[in-house]
């Protein structure tokens, strides 16, 4: 067992530095897309569609990643949609954080009626297909960037929800919490800054993982058309498009899927290896 | 008595969530802007026309009121009319749900085949490099969801290697002679196994794509209890008595190990489900989500609610039928 541990530890060090590196470089290019990206987003050229990546037969070295069927530029259009997806990652990730641990703090540590209501909603919530959820909510609130964000709010606080509320009824149990009601405090204070630190670090790797859904979450709604607007670089949009001409231009399909890929990695590694990080055990 | 006391209180819980789920659904529906019956209607409608729609509809009456006759009706099992395709929710619904249950169970079917096999082999192999690979397959398998599997495999064996298809649920080609819509188990029965092998020959994608998540969970958390097993005492003796590793393995330490992934496997299958909605749409797979999308496309309310419902149906009911398998296995439940 313990020739594991150590295993893991050794393993995850490398994991964590090579998704913080790739995460660190997809917000630095989207920060700095318009110095960066080689085109206009929207900029389109019939007369340069569908041209293939520079290294291939029949390429124009302008476009290191080939132009789709508009003949927009496909690396300026990832970049560009790095600034959607990494928004969407962080105030989607960040807002649903806050509220999912909140409810999970105050049902695990308050119990009783709050408790039971707060369960019963989660329960409600677990009943529905999330895609299906978001997609209707994308219809109720309109397309666009808030939307979007509004409808990940809305469906995942319960994934937060959950892990607290388990995490702060264990918490609830322990010495620290009965000394710190002994010694007079509240119970919002005792909740706040005695449980709350604690589970802590259960948050941001539930965090580090919300961030990846919210970039998938996004690029399914692209995906099926429901996103921003049509025209707009996102990564969903860009395969959305790539899976209709994938037979006559690969390069528009698998360039954005690869770095959404590489993304959803390395947010969800980034948990893990944090995870690891963070276990008391592991230490 | 207290195994009684249990499923009372969890039969409560159950239908209060389906209620839940309706009231949420009806009312977030009721908001989504754009007036459906002026799209039913050819341009030039008069008002009289579009009041006249309007009342059919019951769309003419208060929230709480259509609340209450919706809700009355969808107990009798009928869920109006869908208003693009013109014909009762209920048969319409109930018309795509096999081929999404097929699908699921197909891909759970896989899940279990493919996790079980890498929990064996990492078992089998521990301490090696092979289980180390197992380790980091695991771990890229959990991260990356079903949608984007699906984009994978389609670019891989759509198109690379075209050997699979990537789109819908069978050969238009095919004379099909189904009376039933559980066209894989109807196909069995009538011995027709050309068509089978084309069905699934078709699902064979997306259940793939909504099996590798579930399989990497599989493959980790029955690895671990296998080798939290192994070391056992019964193991231990079983080996001691001569039994090879492979009969330990498969015969003793599997037996006790896989109830924790049972449970396990039993709450996932939901989100497997749920997964269906979009991967449908991706292999244009005539299922309910894919319905579904379309539904919403083309704010079609009375369709997307049946929908929805019949989702949260089958979600608890999973959730409940889990949830009792589990409190007759638990020894300390059933003799309490």
């Amino acid at each position: 067992m313990l020739e594991g541990r150590a295993l893991t530890v050794r393993r995850s060090t490398p994991r964590l530095w090579l998704s913080a590196s790739w995460l660190a470089l997809i917000s630095l290019a989207a920060i700095f897309a318009p110095l960066v990206a080689p085109h206009d987003p929207l900029a389109q050229d019939l007369f340069a569609a569908r041209l293939p990546p520079a290294w291939a037969e029949g390429a124009d070295p302008a476009y290191l990643l080939g132009t789709d069927s508009l003949g927009r530029d496909v690396l300026t259009r990832i970049i560009f949609g790095a600034r959607i997806a990494l928004t969407v990652a962080l105030v989607a990730g960040l807002a649903t954080a806050i509220i999912g641990s909140t409810l999970g703090l105050l049902a695990g540590y308050l119990r009783g009626w709050v408790d039971l209501v707060i369960s019963r909603i989660v329960d409600i919530w677990l009943a529905f297909p999330p895609v299906l959820f978001a997609i209707l909510l994308i219809a109720v609130l309109g397309t666009g960037l808030s939307s979007i964000i509004i409808a990940i709010i809305v469906i995942d606080w319960t994934r937060f929800c959950r892990v607290v509320r388990a995490e702060a009824l264990n918490q609830s149990a322990m010495d620290y919490v009965t000394s710190a009601k002994v010694a007079g405090r509240t119970r919002l204070s005792t909740m706040w800054r005695e449980i709350g630190p604690n589970v802590l670090p259960t948050i941001c790797v539930l965090l580090t993982i919300e961030m990846g859904i919210a970039v998938i979450v996004e690029a399914i709604l692209s995906f099926v058309n429901l996103s921003i607007s049509t025209d707009a670089p996102t990564w969903g949009g860009m395969i959305a498009e790539g899976r209709t001409s994938i037979h006559q231009a690969w390069w528009v399909l698998v360039f954005p899927l690869i770095v959404l890929f590489l993304t959803v990695l390395s947010f969800s590694q980034l948990g893990e290896g944090l995870k690891d990080r963070f276990d008391p055990v592991l230490r | 008595m207290n195994l009684v006391r249990i499923i009372i209180v969890r039969l409560a819980t159950t239908i209060v969530t389906l209620l839940g789920a309706a009231v949420i659904v009806f009312f977030v529906i009721r908001v989504v802007p754009g007036n459906p019956i002026a799209m039913m209607l050819p341009p030039g409608a008069t008002d009289a026309d579009i009041a006249r729609l309007t009342a059919l509809y019951g769309l003419d009456k208060s929230i709480p009121e259509q609340f209450v006759i919706w809700l009355t009706r969808a107990l009798q099992g009928d869920f109006g009319t869908s208003i693009s395709l013109r014909q009762p929710v209920m048969p319409l619904v109930l018309g795509r749900l096999p081929a999404t249950l097929e699908l699921s169970i197909f891909a759970l079917v896989l899940a279990v085949m493919i996790g079980g096999t890498m929990a064996l082999t990492g078992t089998r192999f521990r301490g090696t490099r092979t289980e180390a690979g197992i380790d980091v397959a695991n771990g890229v398998g959990l991260s990356i969801p079903d949608f984007l599997w699906a984009l994978v495999l389609i670019l891989l064996f759509g198109v690379l290697v075209p050997v699979f298809y990537v789109s819908g649920r069978i050969s238009p080609s095919l004379d099909l002679p189904f009376v039933t819509q559980f066209y894989v188990f109807e196909s069995l029965v009538r011995l027709r196994f050309d068509l089978w092998w084309d069905l699934l020959k078709h699902m064979f994608m997306p259940a793939l794509a909504l099996a590798i998540p579930l399989a990497a969970i599989i493959g980790q958390l029955l690895k671990q209890s296998l080798k939290e097993t192994m070391h056992l005492d019964y193991v231990v003796l079983a080996r001691t008595k001569g039994y090879g590793e492979n009969h330990v393995i498969l015969f003793e330490a599997l037996r006790n190990a896989v109830l924790p992934t049972l449970t396990l496997v039993g709450v996932q299958f939901t989100f497997l489900i749920g997964g269906t909605v979009i991967i449908e749409r991706l292999f244009s797979y005539e299922g309910l989500g894919n319905m579904a999308i379309d539904a919403v496309i083309n704010r079609d309310l009375p369709l997307i609610q049946g929908i929805v419902i019949v989702f949260a149906l089958l979600f608890t009911v999973i959730n409940l039928v889990v949830d009792m398998t589990y409190a007759f296995l638990n020894p300390r439940l059933r003799h309490a």
